[in-house]
């Protein structure tokens, strides 16, 4: 049966400078179903749906809303055509309240009135079963609140077309799954639903149908009820893979870090960390799950000398000699060079550990200008370094010399990590590693740390994917609220145990 | 006391236009350090056009255009300085502190020159912007502070409650927040960034021009002295005092005004004792800064993208 399109792209291209975004893209989207974007990082696919939700005009091709071929130039023409798209970084403004922030950029006729605005979007949250304080700041919301504004705003314009861009990458599994229930009863309401996302799991448990891009080109789409993981990803990287983490059985563990009762307060006074103990041995991976701002960030930077603590102790066993060194009477350098690595790969993955406008060779520097003598740096080491990581991790860039800041987003972050790695540390520290990586890069990532942790290494992995969590760590700590909430063993313990564990104190809470 | 109460809400009522079109410049993200500058040109052009009008009608003066002619001189002219600012930071993508102060420098410069083209002394006209727009005897002190004052005070005034009322209470003005918050998530919702700055800087730079404007025609009674520009610097540090909120600037600008002549009012101040007087300003403003950055209140923080500008297909 034919069923009527409800947007279709044909041979859309687009290019920022020499880089070829997107090249001769097709896709179609039918009313009342989920359409799943699958990629690898930087193979368009955020570029390809921001071309259709306005924010970029392509070069070439062209776009079609219910067969009628239209010109999206502005975010103002998609959303007349009922376009709207939820970006994985939210586009909210901090100081806004929820309906402040819904009422942006809507030209209603008649008097600008909050009251009404309010009243509608009390409506739409009844509708599909959200759960929100209409007046409630954008900059006091969790992270699945803000996504839910975000969700809001667009129906509040009546879009019929939504675009998520992996909208579950910061979620838990509980709100996740609510996400998905939201999203199945727009489906319902003959809403097109189009959804970009990595996570194949994801795809299998939503979707009806799957587009799948590779290096910015469109390789084809598929029913999801006749594929399966092996083929997606197959078709992603145009060849086949082995999704396999080999984890070992951890080898001669022995205490390298004992962390007891650690308490700090952030700068508006409010307690980040409250309480947390734990062991991290040599030759295992420690895997610290929680919701994104539960102190994960707070506990690291502290344990590597950058956060101020109030309360508890850092006990540092050193491999070769057995001393026992207190790394709270540590300067941040000292803590480095006794072997405690960290590499934190923020949100917007440049702002911390690397400097854009540098290049690879410069940003390796970075870590080793002390070493030079005199007053004059020596470039050879960090050149080869960089060399050397560019090799190993395959690391996609014109050249050494490039700027950090042109490269994407997973290139940038084998960097931070390559370069942490290359140390040769005994503890390593990686806090989102793999934050917004492709399947295959992220597995580099994982077989680094888990090469690291053969090498007798205690590794510490933050992570977002409960999955890969469980299917890397050796022991998995819960966090919540900057408490710990249980120690978990990796290998036996199930996803909705730790997803509990994750929400565990605040519902004693309130 | 009286006349100190008066001479500091006249000045006041210069730095309250100066302070309300920078805060509606900075809403938008615009941090306009031209603002001397254009205050400066803004006066320039009205005095000049006075002169032109005065000159060309002889003695036949209409008060009403010997108000309006210079009032739209010094608007235009501000404006247009704005325009320039604009078109460098947002069409040219220009540094903006480096281009406000460039604009400064050139606003200072040109007003010298215009003013060289007419005259110093202005006192002609001034009466018509110092008439009083009520003269009750019978309420003596009350007549005199709150009804007695030409018409720039009470248009400052009017101006800075509309601006709060749209600001706070129209789509304009969130929009126009939003865009200073963070444009990237306004262009996302539709709303045209460069436009709604442009405006923004042009319309600000008008107001603040009427204050460079109202500093020469109404507190110095019409003789022009070159310091309009340390006019400028103050309202820009009368928005940081008053945290962004124009309403809040109506008594802010009073304080300064009275804080700016307080040192002509007490006997006994040596010349050197007055300019440290006229620095006060400044301290007490360092001190806003200090005390609201100990708060960390999300209410008294200057808009998120204050200063930065914004290309769309960035990456």
């Amino acid at each position: 049966m034919e069923r009527p399109l409800a947007l279709e792209c044909r041979g859309i291209t687009k290019t920022f400078g020499s880089v070829v975004a997107n090249k001769n893209c097709d896709l179609q989207v039918y009313h009342g179903e989920i359409l799943a974007i699958l990629g690898e990082n930087g193979s368009g696919k955020t570029t390809l749906m921001n071309m259709v939700a306005g924010i970029y005009f392509p070069d070439e091709g062209q776009i079609y809303v219910d067969g009628k071929e239209v010109t999206i130039a502005s975010p103002k023409d998609a959303f007349s055509y009922r376009i709207g798209m939820i970006h994985q970084h939210f586009k909210l403004v901090d100081v806004f309240t929820a309906c402040e922030n819904v009422a942006l950029g809507v030209e209603d006729k008649g008097r600008y009135r909050l009251a009404d605005v309010r009243r509608k979007v009390i409506e739409i949250t009844q509708r599909y079963g959200f759960v929100i304080d209409p007046d409630k700041r954008v900059a006091d919301m969790s992270v699945s609140e803000k996504q839910t504004v975000e969700i809001i705003k667009v129906l509040y314009r009546g879009a019929d077309i939504l675009i998520l861009d992996e909208p579950t990458a910061v979620l838990t599994p509980q709100e996740t799954e609510k996400l998905f229930n939201v999203l199945r009863r727009m489906r319902e309401d003959n809403k097109s639903v189009i959804i970009i996302t990595h996570k194949l799991h994801e795809v299998l448990s939503l979707s009806d149908r799957v587009a799948v891009l590779r290096r910015g080109e469109y390789v084809g789409t598929v029913q999801t009820a006749e594929a399966d993981e092996n083929s997606l990803t197959e078709m992603m990287m145009g060849v086949k893979v082995e999704l396999n983490i080999h984890r070992s059985e951890p080898k001669d563990t022995k205490e390298r870090l004992v962390v007891k009762n650690l308490h700090s307060v952030n700068d508006e006074g409010k307690p980040v960390l409250n309480g947390v103990s734990f062991t991290a041995y040599s030759g295992e991976i420690l895997g610290i799950a929680g919701i994104a701002g539960s102190g994960q960030r707070e506990l690291l930077e502290s344990i590597a000398g950058l956060y101020h603590l109030t309360e508890g102790e850092i006990t540092y066993i050193d491999p070769k000699t057995d001393a026992h060194e207190n790394l709270r009477d540590k300067t941040p350098i000292e803590i480095r060079d006794l072997g405690v690595r960290l590499s934190f790969v923020p949100e917007d993955r440049l702002g911390m550990g690397l400097v854009g406008n540098m290049d690879i060779v410069d940003n390796m520097m970075l870590r080793s200008y002390q070493k030079g003598r005199g007053m004059f740096l020596h470039r050879r080491e960090p050149r080869d370094l960089a060399q050397h990581i560019i090799e190993d991790l395959q690391v996609v860039t014109p050249g050494a010399s490039t700027p950090v800041r042109q490269l994407s987003g997973g290139n940038v972050q084998k960097v931070l990590v390559g370069r942490e790695i290359a140390a040769a540390p005994s503890v390593l520290m990686a806090a989102y590693p793999v934050r917004g990586l492709d399947v295959n890069a992220s597995y580099t990532i994982y077989n680094l740390l888990n090469h690291q942790k053969e090498q007798g290494v205690a590794v510490i992995f933050v992570g977002e994917d409960l999955d890969v969590l469980m299917e890397l760590c050796d022991r998995i700590m819960v966090i919540n609220s900057g408490m710990v909430t249980g120690i978990v063993d990796g290998r036996t313990a199930r996803k909705d145990e730790i997803g509990l564990l994750m929400t565990k104190s605040n519902k004693e809470g309130e | 006391m009286l006349a100190f109460l008066v001479s500091a809400i006249r000045l006041g009522m210069t730095f309250l236009l100066g302070s309300t079109g920078e805060t509606i410049t900075e809403k938008a993200g615009h941090l306009n350090l031209g603002i001397p500058g254009v205050m400066c040109v803004g006066a320039a052009c009205g005095c000049y056009a006075e002169y032109l009008y005065f000159t060309e009608v002889g003695i036949d003066i209409d008060p009403t255009l010997a108000i309006l002619i210079p009032m739209l001189a010094a608007l235009l002219g501000a404006a247009a300085m704005g325009l320039l600012f604009s078109f460098l930071t947002i069409t040219l993508r220009a540094n903006q502190n480096m281009t406000g102060l460039a604009i400064t420098t050139l606003g200072v410069g040109m007003s010298e020159y215009i003013i060289n083209e007419a005259s110093i002394i202005f006192t002609k006209g001034s009466r018509y912007f110092r008439a009083p727009l009520l003269e009750i005897p019978e309420l003596e002190w009350f007549g005199e502070l709150f009804l007695g004052h030409g018409i720039f005070v009470y248009l400052a005034l009017a101006i800075a409650l509309i601006t709060t009322y749209v600001l706070n209470k129209t789509r304009i003005g969130l929009h126009l927040r939003a865009v200073g918050e963070n444009p990237a998530t306004a262009d996302a919702a539709g709303i045209n960034v460069s436009l709604y700055r442009y405006v923004a800087t042009c319309v600000g730079c008008g107001i603040a021009g009427l204050g460079g404007l109202s500093f020469i025609m109404d507190y110095l009674k019409g003789n022009w002295e070159y310091c309009v520009d340390a006019i400028g610097w103050l309202s820009i540090a009368l928005v940081i005092f008053t945290v962004w909120k124009p309403n809040l600037a109506i008594i802010g600008s009073i304080v300064f005004g009275a804080l700016y002549v307080a040192s002509s009012y007490i006997p006994g101040v040596s010349f050197a004792g007055k300019e440290l007087f006229k620095m006060l300003p400044y301290v007490v403003t360092i001190l806003v800064l200090i005390f609201t950055s100990m708060r960390k209140n999300r209410d008294h923080q200057p808009p998120q993208s204050l200063g930065l500008s914004y290309f769309r297909e960035e990456r």
